[in-house]
């Protein structure tokens, strides 16, 4: 892939903390190209938001990054390392200039006393020339193209008088204002309804498509993957334990941990399916396992050799890695 | 007598008053409009519907949780035969033993002040069910050992415990007073696919050991699709198709049961969903639109859904629905 937009490489963050240090990330690598969806997979508490957040430097002040970790963003052919960026004025390239966000839960990122007008026009005047009449037009012609009725009147309403789908739709239409050229997208469609969830997918599609923009989009939910994204990265307690494109990742799950994800998940294809969890709980961060993280609930797990030593990344498939020495083993999997 | 329904409803309606108008009529917002439904015993009856649809305080309303302004709702077991609207104040102690609620949240469901043993054994004690603190310990720490927790876990606080945990410390609870009736509430909403798996098993495992009935309340129609035998779909406070799970799925007869399946994302990348994407959101309760009240998003709609509501018809014996147009579109369904 010759066109770049963000390279994350070894990407390691530890939060320090009473207890000690937490490693949150380990060793973290992938890149994303323009256009291109990756989603980012895991459980609760297995690194995904802080990995998204670190693209913004976004993690508070008790955040260190080792000296191996490098982030690249490439924007109108400048490379900018994020990691080297200090002072919030740096920062505000990156933060809400080349790269937007959207929460999990657009009522708790509008503040209730504000109306969503004034939301759209504040950050219009702090990341763009426009003048306050202009990041107006522009605000209510976003809110029209995501979709919402009567944009003008709702430009002058409050987040609480807005439904729960018209929320996440202006939360879009925000963060889309400012022409980023990274969308990160933190479980946008999980407080949704799946009629709402299926209208705000396709929105966001369609916007791929329009702006050309790459987009991370964080999600448990892998039927959600599945329909959206390009390219899958699942994560374990900070790991990336296996990353490839979608249809291969879904259809020849290679690392145990993904293979556990997918036989958890009721599908209807196939009703008679026993659920079947993967076993035990995800470890805490403060006892992070020696050797492979994910050694403690594997059903293929080697005594001496998973524990002792961490798995490499081992290219599976075409740009199909996984980090198991059961699959490494196997070899490379013929088409 | 044993084919009798555990609990069943006619017409039953919830309504709740909105704030006082001076002039005009008093207003309500008729979160649950003429349901008429049996919950038979020992089975796992999904309910699902959007957000809004009246799902929550259907399921408050069997357990007497919310005022009933009309209908019927009665509860039948081997012991008892009770009319909810008519209990007498001790009836009522006696069936919040019969009847139960799994809640939604673990994490605001436990009081961070109290030990995992004094929130289970918490409804014992406050029912008079045991009478000293042996037992009382005996049968939480039965229940305790059903719902897969160390007896070590029992003297920890609750922020001890992963979000897994806390659902069966919220389970083992709910069972403690040995009740025969449970409304679970989005039990597994709030958890990650693999613990999801875990306290479905948990719950389908406790239902064939204490023979329990469930109405297991869900908009994740994927999990219904796997855990319950019967399913009724709600939308704006009306029931709109029951089937069993298997004919619903396969054979989903309702225009709105057709969207809702349609718009689950599928796990197949190559996946084209060929139905229908439903169009707006749920118009609010407090102004519902008149005649079918999915009228304004369904592609279906004709003159007639516009000003008259449909009646409950049955497809078979075990499958209502309640649509004008459904024998015309299931018609036009089989002919493509």
């Amino acid at each position: 892939m010759s066109e770049k937009l963000i390279k994350v490489e070894n990407l390691t963050l530890q939060f320090k903390t009473d207890e000690g240090l937490i490693t949150a990330v380990d060793d973290v690598s992938f890149e994303i190209a323009p256009g291109e969806v990756m989603g980012l997979v895991g459980e609760s508490g297995s690194g995904k938001s802080v990995t998204a957040k670190s693209l913004m430097k976004l993690n508070p002040g008790n955040a260190v990054y080792s000296p191996e970790s490098k982030i690249t963003l490439t924007t109108d052919g400048e490379d900018i390392s994020v990691l080297d960026l200090q002072s919030a004025r740096d920062l505000k390239v990156v933060r809400g200039g080349a790269i937007s966000m959207i929460f999990q839960e657009p009522m708790a990122s509008f503040a209730p006393a504000i109306t969503i007008g004034d939301h759209m026009v504040e950050q219009l005047l702090l990341h763009t020339d426009l003048n306050k009449k202009g990041a107006a037009e522009l605000s209510v012609e976003m809110l029209e193209r995501v979709g919402i009725s009567e944009a003008g009147k709702r430009f002058d309403q409050y987040a609480f008088e807005l439904s729960g789908g018209m929320r996440q739709r202006a939360m879009i239409a925000m963060a889309l204002s400012t022409k980023p050229k990274l969308l990160i997208a933190d479980e946008p469609t999980t407080a949704l309804d799946v009629t709402i969830q299926a209208q705000v997918l396709e929105l966001m599609k369609e916007l791929v498509t329009e702006f050309g923009m790459g987009i991370v989009f964080i999600t448990h939910d892998l039927g959600v993957v599945a329909q959206t994204a390009d390219k899958v990265a699942v994560m374990y307690l900070g790991r990336l334990v296996e990353q490839g494109p979608v249809r291969e990742v879904l259809h020849h799950p290679a690392h145990p941990y993904t293979q556990g994800l997918m036989d958890a998940l009721p599908k209807l294809e196939d009703l008679d399916a026993p659920l079947t969890p993967v076993a035990g709980d995800i470890p805490s961060p403060l006892e992070r396992p020696s050797g492979c993280v994910f050694h403690t609930r594997c059903p293929k797990f080697i005594e001496g050799r998973c524990d002792a030593t961490e798995p490499k990344s081992f290219g599976v498939f075409t740009d199909h890695t996984v980090s198991c020495f059961v699959t490494e083993d196997q070899g490379v999997r013929v088409a | 007598m044993s084919d009798h329904p555990l609990v069943s409803t006619e017409n039953l309606s919830v309504h709740f008053p909105l704030g006082k108008n001076l002039f005009g009529p008093q207003l309500y917002v008729k979160a649950v409009e003429g349901i008429t439904l049996q919950i038979p015993r020992g089975s796992f009856f999904g309910l699902v519907g959007e957000s809004g649809s009246g799902k929550t305080t259907f399921g408050r309303a069997l357990l007497k949780a919310v005022p009933i302004s009309n209908g019927h709702v009665e509860y039948h077991d081997e012991d008892v035969n009770y009319n909810l609207e008519t209990l007498t104040k001790a009836e009522l102690k006696d069936y919040r033993k019969r009847a139960q609620l799994i809640f939604q949240d673990p994490y605001a469901a436990l009081s961070p002040r109290m030990t995992v043993r004094d929130i289970i054994a918490e409804p014992l004690e406050l029912m008079g069910l045991t009478s000293s603190r042996e037992e009382t310990d005996e049968k939480v720490r039965e229940i305790a050992a059903k719902c897969r927790l160390n007896l070590e876990h029992l003297r920890r606080f609750p922020h001890a415990f992963s979000g897994g945990q806390r659902q069966r410390i919220s389970i083992a609870r709910a069972l403690v007073s040995t009740p025969k009736f449970v409304v679970a509430d989005e039990s597994v909403a709030a958890l990650d696919v693999s613990i999801q798996a875990d306290v479905l098993n948990l719950l389908k495992e406790l239902q064939r050991e204490l023979g329990l009935t469930y109405l297991f309340i869900s908009h994740d129609l994927s999990v219904v699709a796997h855990v319950c035998d019967k399913v009724a779909v709600m939308y704006l406070g009306r029931l709109v198709e029951t089937a069993p799970t298997r004919e619903l799925f396969a054979g989903p007869k309702h225009p709105y049961t057709k969207a809702l399946l349609s718009a689950i994302p599928s796990l197949d990348p190559d996946h084209v969903s060929k139905a229908q994407k439903l169009e707006g959101e749920i118009p609010s309760p407090a102004s519902p639109p008149p005649g079918c009240k999915f009228h304004t998003r369904c592609p279906h709609a004709t003159d007639i859904c516009k000003t008259q509501e449909p009646a409950q018809e049955h497809v078979t014996e075990s499958h209502t629905i309640s649509c004008h147009r459904w024998k015309e579109l299931d018609v036009a369904d089989a002919a493509e």
